[in-house]
């Protein structure tokens, strides 16, 4: 048994090296000021994906993100981890997208490939923490869906097998494909860039990204396909313009306030070496220390 | 995210060397590779290329992985269950990491699955893996023994075992006995010929064996019966797979808990010849033993770098009298010397690793067709070059790493001695580098040749030449003054015309030799990339004059009459 895997990835501001520069005046996120990293969660994900291809041989993953050229970062670095190919939906109609317009340009290019049996994402990104992607794409594709994963155990006969984070414990699920998961940090996370794929793949590039005096190595390209990573715009996910990015956003952002953190809730814990280790891994995992 | 590559551009700089072009031509042989396989460089710019990113790996592997288990491992320790090693969950955790990384086999051809990596490169990323975790260091950085499988076993052996060590299988080196540590001639372990089975027997015990239940152990053995030294030791190649070999022990050790260090009983387990018999010791040990050097001259660098770090972040934090405690000229004194000592090591380190890169790369090629005359010529020249800076690199940079968790410690004040903080895990980890692969004694005893036939002197006198900025040639003129020191010393020694004399002083010369050519080698670099190393190339050479006029004074104090007031019984 082989899966067709869609993997659904974003680039994120890296919100661990926050500097006073982080937001704009605006209040948006200064996207130039941070580091742009793969979403913690979409790697965790992206982790889930790839043991199902090494468990079931033919298997595919590929990547689709939405972003800027820049984006395609995403794309390679799930390459060097053993994706097999990726989609890069880029287009200045695409900007300015709340969860709605996302979801709805994600699910459009999930079309566009054709209904994979998984797909799979992060349950957030670390720039937005809507948790809101994952289930619209699902909703729009209809697919069943099985949020807050930590787990892939099985796929046997149509049917997959996971575990799911609930509140004061895990939950085991089994649900039919085709199906979209998301999965939390709790899932194992992502194995290391391969040596032998990152060396294969480094040059790999989308369209948008070739240097204005032409491409150096120039005949590889033709040589190898897969040095070219496929790069969608709105036209080519059959999208309609009033659903994508800013127009499709109904989000409206009024007022952005500077928050102050404040102790809400203690938590008791003793001077043992497990409740201290679970403690920084806690601080950590939540990007508050590191 | 911590990143032990890119954290510190000392290295990137390292790899950039001008030799590298030769380096890469050598081990590349005109691209060959590139249509068979994907991974190949496709010219010598694609190749460096490929090294730094493969570096940003291991770095990033070693700075996140690697570091955030290396305490837990420190105090598990590996297992022994059974006649098995099970290794601490870290160290497990460590090597899925790296092998699904793709770091294991690195040196080897692609035909059996490797990387083709020059040796330089591969230090760099042993160096990057032992600065967080020494002890794991030693279970990765063992894949080199792979290395002398394919220089001296044949065909059919390459195409069975290399491709299971480039997909992650790990080895050991089984040569230390209870009786037969330092003196390797003395090896007892039994290799019997099978007629009937049509391979050989082992039988015996072996002690200190790091990672001891590798996949793949390459034996040092007497197979010829009758024999007492070294003549009559072979070198074997024994397959977990096939059984025999038990762990009868795991040693408890001071430091580098995560390596586990075995006693084994082989109990007539199925083995086979690797080469020609007799020639185990003399020639193939005596390779093996070069690669480990280089080892662990690169985990003492790394240690060096741990230690370094460790007591920079320390004297920052620390205040007290109202400042930080790096303010003080007591405190920026040690931390200037553990640089300056680092990045001279490292220097030193790095120039042995390129040599040995030339001429291994020119053995390979004379294993495919005739090398021509000035190929013959360089890759004797090389191989000199490399056999006269490995004892050095191995001697020089395990005294350091020790003398810089020493003083990266006392930088830590109380704290350092309680188990609290990392250092203490350096200082007890540096400790064994200047024992195992050969203790800093015996390193003077495979250097102090170089010393009376003039080799560390003709390459004091070759860097002399070197063009350098104007800013370093200070040192470089600085530099020529202590060899000129080191030469009387030398001459002094030879004039006595004692052994034992010479053998008394040896230490002393040795170092002496080292410091100069260390010297030139941190000058070039401070020449190169003033911002890197132009501080620690003047606080370096500041040190090494006073050593070098240390040991000249006591050298040519010596006489054979002296040594009586030494002599011990």
């Amino acid at each position: 048994m082989s899966l067709r895997i869609v993997v659904l990835a974003k680039q994120v501001p890296d919100t661990r090296n926050v500097g006073k520069d982080a937001m704009t005046p605006e209040g948006t996120v200064n996207r130039a000021a941070l580091p742009a990293i793969f979403n913690p969660e979409d790697l965790h994900a992206l982790e889930q994906a790839l043991r199902l291809k090494d468990r079931y041989p033919g298997s595919t993953v590929h990547i689709v993100t939405m972003g800027p050229p820049r984006a395609t970062d995403v794309i390679r670095e799930g390459l060097y981890r053993g994706a097999d190919g990726g989609y890069l939906l880029t287009d200045r109609a695409f900007a300015g997208a709340d969860t709605l317009a996302t979801s709805y340009a994600l699910s459009q290019a999930i079309r566009k490939i054709g209904i994979p049996d998984i797909v799979i994402g992060g349950r957030q990104a670390i720039d937005g923490d809507t948790a809101q992607v994952g289930p619209q794409v699902a909703q729009k594709l209809d697919l069943n869906q099985v949020t807050y994963v930590v787990n892939v155990e099985s796929v046997e006969q149509g049917k997959i097998t996971c575990t799911r984070h609930i509140d004061g414990g895990i939950e085991r699920v089994e649900a039919p494909l085709p199906i979209l998961l998301t999965v939390t940090s709790g899932a194992a996370p992502c194995r290391p860039r391969n040596a032998k794929l990152l060396m294969k793949y480094k040059r790999a590039l989308a369209p948008l990204e070739h240097p204005a005096e032409g491409l150096p190595y120039a005949e590889e390209y033709e040589k190898k396909p897969y040095l070219n990573i496929a790069q969608w715009s709105v036209a080519d996910v059959d999208g309609d313009l009033a659903q994508c990015g800013l127009s499709g956003s109904p989000t409206k952002v009024k007022v952005v306030q500077n928050i102050v953190f404040k102790a809400k809730e203690s938590k008791r814990l003793t001077a043992a070496d497990a409740d201290v280790e679970g403690l920084i891994k806690e601080l950590l995992d939540s990007h508050t220390i590191g | 995210m911590a990143n032990n590559y890119t954290d510190h551009p000392e290295l990137r700089f390292e790899l950039n060397h001008p030799l590298m072009k030769r380096i890469v031509e050598l081990k590349e042989r005109g691209f060959r590779d590139k249509n068979d396989y994907d991974y190949t460089p496709l010219d010598f710019d694609d190749a460096m290329d490929s090294y730094d990113r493969v570096l940003d790996v291991v770095g990033e592997i070693a700075g996140t992985t690697v570091a955030d288990n290396a305490e837990g491992v420190d105090l598990e320790g590996p297992h022994h269950e059974g006649d098995r090693v099970r290794y601490a969950s870290g160290t497990q955790a460590n090597l899925d990491a790296m092998v699904k990384a793709g770091m294991n086999g690195m040196t080897m051809p692609r035909r059996y699955d490797g990387l083709n990596f020059p040796i330089t490169p591969y230090t760099m990323c042993a160096e990057l893996v032992a600065a967080s975790d020494a002890g794991f260091g030693n279970i990765w950085s063992l894949q080199d023994c792979i290395e002398t499988l394919y220089e001296f076993g044949d065909e059919d052996q390459h195409s069975r075992f290399i491709p299971r060590v480039c997909a992650g299988e790990t080895m050991s080196m089984d040569l230390t006995e209870p009786d037969a540590g330092s003196d390797l001639q003395s090896v007892m372990l039994k290799a019997t010929y099978d007629e009937a089975e049509g391979c050989w027997r082992l039988n015996g015990v072996k002690r200190f064996i790091t990672n001891g239940d590798a996949d793949l152990h390459l034996v040092l053995a007497r197979s010829e019966e009758g024999t007492t030294d070294g003549r009559g030791l072979s070198m074997f190649i024994y397959d977990k797979r096939d059984g025999g070999v038990d762990v009868r022990r795991i040693e408890h050790k001071l430091g580098i808990h995560g390596s586990p260090t075995c006693e084994l009983v082989y109990k007539n387990a199925r083995a086979e010849l690797c080469g020609e018999r007799k020639l185990g010791l003399i020639k193939y040990v005596m390779a093996l033993m070069n690669g480990a050097r280089l080892g662990i001259a690169a985990q003492s660098v790394g240690l060096s770098q741990a230690a370094y770090n460790e007591g920079l972040a320390y004297a920052r934090d620390r205040e007290q009298f109202g400042k930080a405690i790096i303010e003080f000229p007591a405190v920026y004194d040690m931390l200037a010397l553990m640089k300056a000592k680092l990045d001279a090591g490292r220097a030193l380190l790095y120039q042995c690793a390129r040599y040995v890169d030339i001429y291994k790369a020119l053995d390979d090629i004379s294993r495919e067709r005739k090398l021509e005359p000035d190929e013959r010529k360089e890759q004797k020249t090389y191989a000199k070059l490399a056999d006269s800076l490995t004892p050095l690199a191995k001697g020089m940079n395990s005294e350091y790493c020790n003398q810089n968790t020493f003083d990266a410690l006392q930088i830590h004040g109380g704290s350092g001695f309680m188990m609290d903080y990392p250092i203490q895990r350096y200082a007890r980890d540096a400790r064994i580098t200047n024992i195992y692969e050969g203790t800093t004694q015996l390193q003077v005893v495979a250097a102090i040749r170089y010393v009376t036939n003039g080799s560390y002197l003709a390459q004091m006198r070759d860097f002399e030449q070197a063009e350098v900025s104007a800013d370093v040639a200070p040192l470089v003129a600085r530099a020529k003054v202590l060899a000129d020191r080191y030469e009387e010393a030398v001459a002094h020694v030879k004039e006595a015309g004692s052994q034992e004399l010479q053998d008394f002083a040896a230490r002393h010369l040795v170092e002496m030799a080292a410091d100069v050519i260390m010297l030139h080698l941190l000058s070039r670099n401070a020449s190169e990339a003033p911002e890197l190393f132009g501080k620690s190339a003047r606080v370096y050479a500041r040190f090494v004059e006073s050593e070098v006029a240390r040991h000249h004074a006591f050298v040519l104090s010596l006489t054979p009459d002296a040594l009586a007031d030494y002599r011990q019984s």
